[in-house]
């Protein structure tokens, strides 16, 4: 089969049933996708499918029928996408784990919701699970970018 | 990745009539400097001028032994180092430096010891020195213990201040010129003149100098990066996908690989079934292992799904089964046969209680109580992986350890190979709270490796079997009682059980220490409170399940037992909590903790009606700290409003990073009193993955206000102590603001959180 990862096509030899995760991993060598959980509880795996977030632990890999974007793809050190420069700004990681897939649902979140609450910013974010415990520095960093992509 | 493969590995040897001497003679080989491992190995004109600084003619490496778990300790060594030796930030490599007794950890053993953290008298100071003695002579390269700050402190900024001194010394045979006319700028040699003199072109010659003693330290006023925000070194890699964790490893020829161990832990495995995993495509082995099986493949994802076909038959556990009964070994622990120590014993609790029984006691009121405690898991977000490759007689290990030398030596006996031919790559790991100290996975990698030899074999766990198979930080229970009259607490006898980590997990890498274990009782025997009759006395509970350190080990559950039981008792005398913990406070650091954080909380401000405030004091690792919690009861449940956070730390060295560990902590610590816990049937946990082991998410972290204070001459760490006061800060918080006393963790038992 073939996927779109990152703007790329590739060709994958794996049962459909794989989730997309692992083929990234695994099979491509794209390790920014993590693993967490397994059961789409924890979103470290987070990945975009047409820009939408995905839990791609939890996506067959056969039923990707869009183009996935993962933290790779998202903006690179020399050519940072908004999310990840207010990342840096507020040096919000700690141990990082779970930062790309935090940063994945923020991008998706705030493309489809230019100025948002505090409230909705606390409600998308809390689908992502950070065991080092950086919320507080997550939601001043989602406002920071909201504001840098043309919110309030 | 750590870049030191081509290291040559060396080990330091102790001989049996060393470590059976180290007792007596440890003091004299302790002035002993281990020899400086990186000079094994170094390429041609490359020159190692101690065990931190490493220049050559490409660049300058800054050595950071401390793992880091996320807490940022490369870069605060790398701080700490480059502060003295004059480079520019950013513009060396960092590494992990191979394992070596050479880069031991002499702060780890001081919370070990029966002397109280305020306790600054001559024996209490003797028998910290002594610590790092037998830190040193054991070469534990142990990152733990909010220790690696305290540790490095003063070493690190030497080790850069001696390289420096050296490549001033160079300089000055090279060019003639007297040190003291030289300057150091950003990795470079100044001269009168301005000609630069890059550190890379004179380490060689510096190299060949023998090592100066006594150079100053900078004043703390000159420093440029110590006490400023910095950024943190990996802060770019980890916001771009581009940070390379132990489960990132990928080498040529390598296979995947997974393991099921039988969860109750220590059992073993009766037999079992393979025939069905052994038909899933791509896996390419099944290995038999101590206490399990593993599966390799050419996939992690078909590793997971041959494991998940394998039928093992489990033996059943070596320990009782159930929560119920496991409970019951805690309550019959209370008894003379299992009393572990009583370092604080102020007063008389007896005497005093026996005559409140005689007398009518007017005016006097009794206090009792019971606390309990859970199992709960490390579950850091990155699930236990290690890879390894047996070849050619050497067998490599990358994966991210806190004890990389007892990694290799556990992995040399297990392949039976001597130490120096076990290489161990330390990686950076995505988290660990101390579920990195053990040797489980690597051990389990290296078994893996031996069966199917000459590629490397990555293992990473599934989070089902990385939560059933945890050290978890032990459950514990107190019963207390106390006294009040006249408005003031009077008397207070705290009795904890709880089992011994020192036993269990010492015991696992052959460093049970004799003597009581002060991991049961920290947190709440050295409280600096002064009771007339003030008694702590600890329990020790059968080893029952193996556990092992988690996030302030002993603190994280004394920290609730014993503050939430005095604030029951300040409650009953009608005192203010702030207050009366000030009155009763006999540490001078301590106190202005405590009025700091009245200060910043605004804590004489009332509340309106349904909403609360709690205060709460914990002092571990040498740090002391107090939150003040806000709460709310709202229709739906408690809401946490904001957490004020007061912490002395001695030095804040980098103001970021302290907020960011002091937030973390918090979180921390309210997360699992609030929501988690471990329980058990069938002798194992209950509980599989993050669905039934929730810590906090975003939207119930509260806003969490930080000021750390620089009292004293104790530099602090600050990983761990901002954990133990954040649950008894909420219990007191939920008390005030709707009347419930919690006595039991996790708090969603007895009451719902919005």
């Amino acid at each position: 089969m073939r996927i779109t990862v990152n703007g790329q096509s590739q060709e994958l030899d794996v049962e459909p049933e794989m989730p997309l995760l692992w083929a990234l991993r695994d099979e491509l060598g794209i390790s920014g996708p993590k693993y967490g959980c397994g059961i789409g509880v924890c979103g470290a795996c987070t990945v975009h499918v047409d820009g939408k977030a995905v839990r791609s632990c939890s996506m067959p890999v056969g039923n990707v029928t869009g183009s996935v974007t993962t933290i790779e793809g998202l903006g690179t050190p020399e050519s940072l996408h908004a999310v990840q420069q207010a990342w840096i700004d507020l040096q919000v990681a700690q141990c990082g784990y779970c930062q790309a897939g935090q940063i994945m649902t923020a991008a998706a979140f705030l493309s489809a919701k230019k100025n948002p609450t505090d409230d909705e910013i606390d409600a998308a974010m809390a689908a992502n699970l950070c065991r080092c415990g950086t919320y507080p520095r997550i939601r001043a960093a989602v406002r920071k970018a909201a504001d840098s992509m043309g919110g309030r | 990745m750590s870049k030191i493969g081509h290291f040559a590995r060396r080990t330091f040897v102790i001989g049996s009539a060393a470590a059976a001497g180290a007792l007596v003679v440890g003091v004299v080989a302790y002035k002993i400097p281990h020899k400086n491992p990186l000079l094994d190995d170094l390429d041609e004109g490359a020159s190692s001028l101690n065990p931190y600084v490493r220049i050559d003619a490409n660049g300058i490496t800054i050595i950071t032994p401390r793992a880091d778990l996320g807490q940022g300790a490369y870069s605060m060594q790398a701080m700490l180092v480059a502060e003295e030796l004059d480079v520019a930030w950013g513009s060396f490599a960092i590494d992990a430096g191979p394992p070596d007794a050479a880069y031991f950890n002499s702060k780890l053993l001081d919370e070990g010891f029966p002397f109280a953290a305020t306790d600054e008298g001559f024996t209490a100071r003797s028998a910290r020195s002594f610590g790092g003695v037998l830190t040193k002579f054991l070469g534990l390269q142990i990152t733990g213990g909010s220790s690696t700050v305290p540790d490095a402190y003063d070493k690190l900024r030497k080790a850069g201040a001696v390289a420096r001194a050296m490549l001033l010394n160079a300089a000055a045979k090279q060019t003639g010129i007297a040190v003291a006319e030289l300057k150091t700028n950003d990795g470079a040699v100044v001269t009168p003149d301005g000609t630069r003199i890059a550190y890379t072109t004179l380490a060689g010659a510096a190299a060949e100098l023998s090592t100066p003693r006594n150079v100053p330290l900078k004043d703390p006023a000159q420093w440029r990066y110590l006490g400023k925000p910095m950024q943190r070194l990996d802060i770019v890699a980890k916001s771009t996908g581009t940070a390379q964790y132990g489960i990132d490893v990928r080498l040529p020829a390598m296979v995947y690989a997974t393991v099921r161990m039988n969860p109750r832990m220590g059992a073993g495995m009766a037999s079992f079934d393979d025939s069905a995993a052994k038909m899933v495509r791509g896996v390419i082995k099944v290995v038999p292992l101590t206490g399990g099986v593993g599966v390799i493949a050419d996939n992690t994802w078909r590793a997971f799904q041959g494991a998940a076909l394998l039928e093992p038959k489990w033996n059943a556990a070596p320990y009782p089964s159930t929560q119920d009964a496991l409970w019951r070994t805690a309550s019959e622990s209370f008894t003379d046969d299992r009393k572990d120590s009583r370092f604080k014993d102020d007063g008389d609790v007896d005497d005093y209680f026996e005559q409140l029984g005689k007398s009518d006691a007017g005016g006097i009121t009794r206090v009792e109580a019971e606390y309990r405690v859970p199992f709960l898991a490390h579950a850091p977000l990155e699930p236990m992986t290690a890879t390894a490759m047996l070849k050619d007689g050497t067998l490599e290990i990358w994966a991210a350890t806190q004890v990389p030398r007892l990694a290799q030596q556990a992995a040399a006996k297990l392949a039976g190979l001597d130490n120096d031919k076990v290489i161990v790559h330390a990686l950076q790991a995505g988290g660990s709270f101390g579920r990195r100290l053990e040797n489980d996975y690597i051990e389990q990698a290296t078994q893996l490796a031996m069966a199917h030899p000459d590629v490397p074999v990555k293992l990473t766990w599934t989070r089902e079997e990385d939560m059933q198979h945890d050290f978890p930080r032990p459950f514990a229970m107190s019963r207390a009682r106390g006294a009040v009259a006249d408005g003031k607490v009077t008397a207070y006898a705290l009795d904890i059980a709880a089992p011994s980590v020192l036993a269990s997990q010492g015991g696992r890498i052959g460093a049970a220490l004799p003597g009581p274990d002060g991991a049961i009782v920290a947190g709440a025997w050295d409280q600096p409170f002064a009771i007339p009759h003030y008694r702590v006395t600890g329990y020790r509970i059968p080893e029952t399940v193996p556990i092992s350190s988690w996030r302030s080990v002993g603190a994280s559950h004394n920290g609730f037992l014993h503050d939430a039981f005095l604030d029951e008792l300040i409650v009953a005398a009608g005192a203010d909590p702030l207050r009366e913990r000030i009155r009763l406070c006999n540490h001078e650091i301590s106190r202005k903790v405590l009025e700091t954080v009245g200060e910043l909380s605004g804590w004489s401000t009332p509340l309106p009606a349904g909403r609360g405030r709690g205060v709460a004091f914990t002092i571990s690792f040498g740090v002391p700290v107090a939150e003040v919690i806000e709460v709310t009861n709202t229709t739906s449940g408690i809401t946490i409003d904001k957490v004020f956070v007061v912490a002395n730390v001695g030095r804040v060295l980098d103001p970021v990073n302290f907020e960011n560990q002091v937030q973390g902590a918090v979180i921390w610590g309210l997360g699992h009193a609030m929501n988690a816990e471990l329980t058990y049937a069938d002798g194992h946990p209950e509980q599989t993955n993050f669905h039934q082991y929730t810590g906090l998410r975003l939207d119930q972290t509260p806003e969490i206000i930080v000021k750390g204070l620089e009292f004293g001459e104790h530099v602090g760490g600050i990983g761990e102590p901002p954990v133990p006061p954040a649950a008894p800060a909420l219990a007191n918080a939920i008390f005030a603001a709707t009347g419930t006393r919690i006595r039991e963790l996790p708090m969603r038992k007895h009451i719902p959180f919005a």
